[in-house]
């Protein structure tokens, strides 16, 4: 039976099947799908998590495979960087249970602060890497890289991205095969699992003389296939690259490559043999390429032709292999001159006038990675850098470090709840052992909001939803030794500028906490407001364009004819406000910024 | 079955259903045995930006991506949107358009005008292969507002030869049963709307 499944969840669907009982992951576009669907779907037979961050979650699935049991863990591509350090040292301590690693790529940095390609880590940590092409090979492969794993006692990974992972397309779905593997712990093992220098040294010749297996074995893949069609022009390429190419180019011979590293060099040999001219097509980093050349290949193009940076696309690919002979389909239109309509935080997100404080009073704000990094754009211009997860609060410290006094009341670093949790306490920690006064503020909105609102265990919940531990920020970040502990409710502009002042100028480190601003799209926790919507009360609105200043969707500007001319009080106003009542959840921001009594509540 | 794959391309603004609208074709053609293949973008566009997704079928289809220039059918529930992928329709293509009108921030803040006469641009390109219909105020009748993109559906299948109960049956695995007699009243209240 087949059935139409995203990217993500055939990758669910393939560890199921595989018979895999522990799955961990921090949430990240484009791979946070997969533990949502084994969270709904296998809940059975794979106990999922999310883990605080990737590395607790790699560490998590190390444990589990430790005992014998298959694990996935999934991250995105920055994800992988923050699990780095356990990854780089499980590929000498191998495995017991499978243990696979789910990268996500996100080519374009669609939802990413940058685009870095994974491929690297599978050279760097020597550990093999597979890369499939459609939903049928995410689940395929999924199994196949627990296999892999445990054949060749190593961490294995996958590397998807976001065409891959958010294409949906048939799956034939298969029934689960528990996995052979005994559970349980031997006390006699220690030294393949205990990487201290006499045990370091011996599982070092073990990962190079796996890696010349894994070298033999890839030529034998059965996913790196070879296509002979037109013997004159052949492509060596992986992943959506491969559909992409073949789409414009049906006619040319593929060596499409399953398996990324090790590379099948016998296979590539062959493929040089049989076509007379090989063209590379891969997205971002000249990863094959380098490969190949170094192998002592002449290749015809490669990244002389093909771009480096962002997502590859059909009409990328025929551009840049066509050339001159290239004819673009005709440009009836100007598209690129038509108003873009980027995203922008939702009506009454409790971001908003937290932002707009901080706009208003001036501060460099070091930010983090969530929705609110949209507070970087027009109007708020909020958040002036924005590294990773955790990066800001360390940030503003090393600011004020060389401001000395002069930093008071010039900087802060704002965080996220599931942020703060990921990456933010140990920086935190950092600033009150280090005597520093930087102003950290947690914007609580009791979910991870960008994402898709996944839970965290600030939360109070698991991933299933059942009941745990809520962790309190203010208990925690006391127990730092942060004596200057500060709760705001950010839909009270005035309040919350009088308190993040006071706090950003002492010379010593605080911490703000936003209550009672859950994400509007949260479903279990709701800000009640005090009025269900605002209206404009036009003949009192001056055109000041205050309110305009906020960003909010709900809020639109329109010209005045001479008939509207004046405000009741005779003032001049080339235009006026409106609020469209349906995307108004009645927050009251607009209604606090406006000077001139223009904006009232709306009648029930 | 024909070798070619047919590429229909979805716009619309956040809200407007235009994932759910794919997930439906995705469905109904391949039940009638077509490979199919749908990409989107998640992440930071659910927030309020515009949504696209690119929706192929036929024997066998590679890219998840439609080509640039070789859209068969656009579906377009929002004026702006559909204007903004107007030059990836293919020659002899069809589009199918909800005169929507959403603002965006430019024109909310009074710093861009939104496009005119954007039914007349589409009708100046492809003649009688651009099918304007005002979708919203069907939905409306039908119940709510938030069925336009059923309603262009129910519009969209007139162009293809598949029973009426295969497109019935297969929005309604998409849709929670309370929903259900509203959505197919708007289903079949867009067949009739072109």
């Amino acid at each position: 039976m087949d059935k139409i499944l995203q990217g993500n969840y055939a990758v669910a669907r393939g560890a199921w099947e595989a018979g895999v009982k522990v799955a961990c992951a921090y949430p990240g576009t484009p791979s946070s799908e997969i533990l949502l669907a084994i969270s709904s779907l296998y809940k059975d037979d794979i106990q999922a998590e999310w883990s605080p961050n990737e590395k607790v979650a790699l560490e998590v699935g190390s444990g589990a495979s430790i005992a014998g049991a298959r694990a996935l863990v999934c991250m995105k591509h920055v994800g992988l960087n923050v699990a780095s350090d356990p990854f780089m040292t499980l590929s000498y301590t191998g495995v017991k249970g499978g243990l696979v690693i789910f990268v996500a790529d996100d080519p374009y940095a669609h939802s990413s602060q940058n685009e870095q390609d994974s491929r690297h880590w599978a050279r760097f940590g020597k550990v093999p890497m597979i890369e499939p092409s459609d939903s049928q090979e995410c689940k395929d492969f999924t199994k196949l890289a627990f296999d892999l794993s445990e054949q060749f006692d190593t961490p294995a990974l996958i590397r998807s991205e976001t065409r891959i992972s958010h294409s949906f397309s048939p799956v034939i779905l298969e029934d689960r095969k528990e996995s052979t593997v005994p559970i349980g712990l031997d006390l006699k093992e220690a030294p393949k699992y205990t990487m201290v220098p006499i045990y370091v040294r011996e599982r070092r010749l073990i990962v190079e003389e796996r890696m010349r297996k894994l070298e033999a074995y890839a030529d034998e893949f059965k996913y790196n296939v070879m296509e002979i069609n037109d013997p004159r022009v052949g492509v060596i390429t992986s992943g959506v690259s491969y559909q992409y190419t073949k789409e414009v180019f049906p006619e040319y011979s593929y060596l499409k490559l399953g398996m990324v590293w090790p590379l099948p060099q016998k296979m590539i040999g062959e493929f040089f043999k049989k076509v007379k001219k090989v063209i590379i097509v891969e997205e971002l980093d000249p990863f094959l390429e380098t490969e190949i050349r170094a192998m002592g290949h002449k290749i015809f193009h490669g990244k002389d032709v093909l771009p480096r940076v962002y997502e590859f696309s059909p009409e990328i690919i025929e551009k840049s292999l066509k050339g001159k002979r290239y004819k673009p389909p005709a440009e009836r239109i100007k598209a690129e001159e038509l108003p873009k309509r980027p995203p922008n935080l939702c009506s009454a997100c409790s971001h908003r006038p937290l932002f707009y404080a901080l706009k208003k009073l001036g501060v460099f704000v070091f930010g983090d990675i969530g929705c609110y990094t949209l507070a970087a754009a027009p109007p708020l211009n909020a958040i002036h850098a924005t590294v990773c997860m955790g990066a800001g609060v360390g940030e503003a410290f090393g600011a004020t470090k060389v401001l000395e006094g002069k930093g008071l009341g010039k900087v802060c670093s704002v965080i996220g709840d599931s942020t703060f949790l990921h990456g933010g306490i140990t920086p935190l920690m950092d600033i009150v052992y280090n005597k520093g006064n930087a102003t950290t503020i947690i914007l609580d909105n009791r979910t991870t909001g960008m994402t898709g609102l996944q839970e965290h265990p600030g939360t109070g919940f698991t991933i299933t939803g059942t009941p745990t531990n809520m962790i309190d920020l203010e208990s925690l970040v006391r127990a730092l030794g942060v004596k200057n502990v500060r709760k705001v409710d950010p839909y009270h502009i005035n309040e919350t500028m009088d308190v993040i002042k006071e706090e950003i100028e002492r010379d010593e480190p605080s911490v703000i906490i936003t209550t009672n601003g859950p994400c509007i799209l949260h479903r279990r926790e709701k800000r009640k407001f005090e009025n269900s919507y605002y209206e404009v009360v036009s003949e009192n609105c001056r055109g000041c364009t205050m309110c305009l200043d906020i960003g909010c969707p709900a809020i639109s500007w329109r010209d005045v004819k001479e008939d509207e001319a004046l405000t009741r009080d005779g003032h001049k106003r080339k235009g006026i406000v409106y609020i469209n009542r349906s995307q108004c959840p009645g927050c009251g921001v607009c209604q606090q910024i406006c000077k001139f009594e223009a904006i009232v509540p709306g009648k029930a | 079955m024909e070798e070619k794959v047919t590429n229909v391309l979805l716009s619309g603004v956040g809200g407007q259903g235009t994932i759910l609208a794919s997930d439906i074709l995705c469905s109904v053609f391949h039940e009638v045995g077509y490979d199919v293949k749908k990409s989107e973008v998640h992440g930071m566009a659910q927030r309020g930006g515009d949504v696209t997704t690119h929706f192929r079928f036929g024997k066998k289809v590679y890219s998840p991506l439609i080509k640039y220039g070789d859209v068969d059918f656009l579906i377009s529930f929002e004026l702006l949107e559909g204007l903004r992928y107007l030059n990836w329709v293919k020659k002899g293509g069809k589009v199918l358009l909800n005169a929507q009108e959403v603002f965006p921030p430019a024109v909310n803040l009074g710093k861009m005008k939104y496009p005119g006469e954007v039914a007349g641009t589409f009708k100046k390109f492809f003649k009688g292969n651009a099918f304007i219909i005002d979708g919203l105020a069907i939905a409306i009748t039908c119940g709510d507002a938030r069925a336009v993109n059923i309603v262009s559906l129910g519009a969209f299948s007139n162009f293809f030869k598949i029973e009426d109960e295969v497109w019935e049956r297969n929005l309604l695995l998409h849709l929670p049963e309370k929903v259900h007699q509203l959505n197919l009243h708007a289903f079949r209240e867009g067949k009739k709307a072109i």
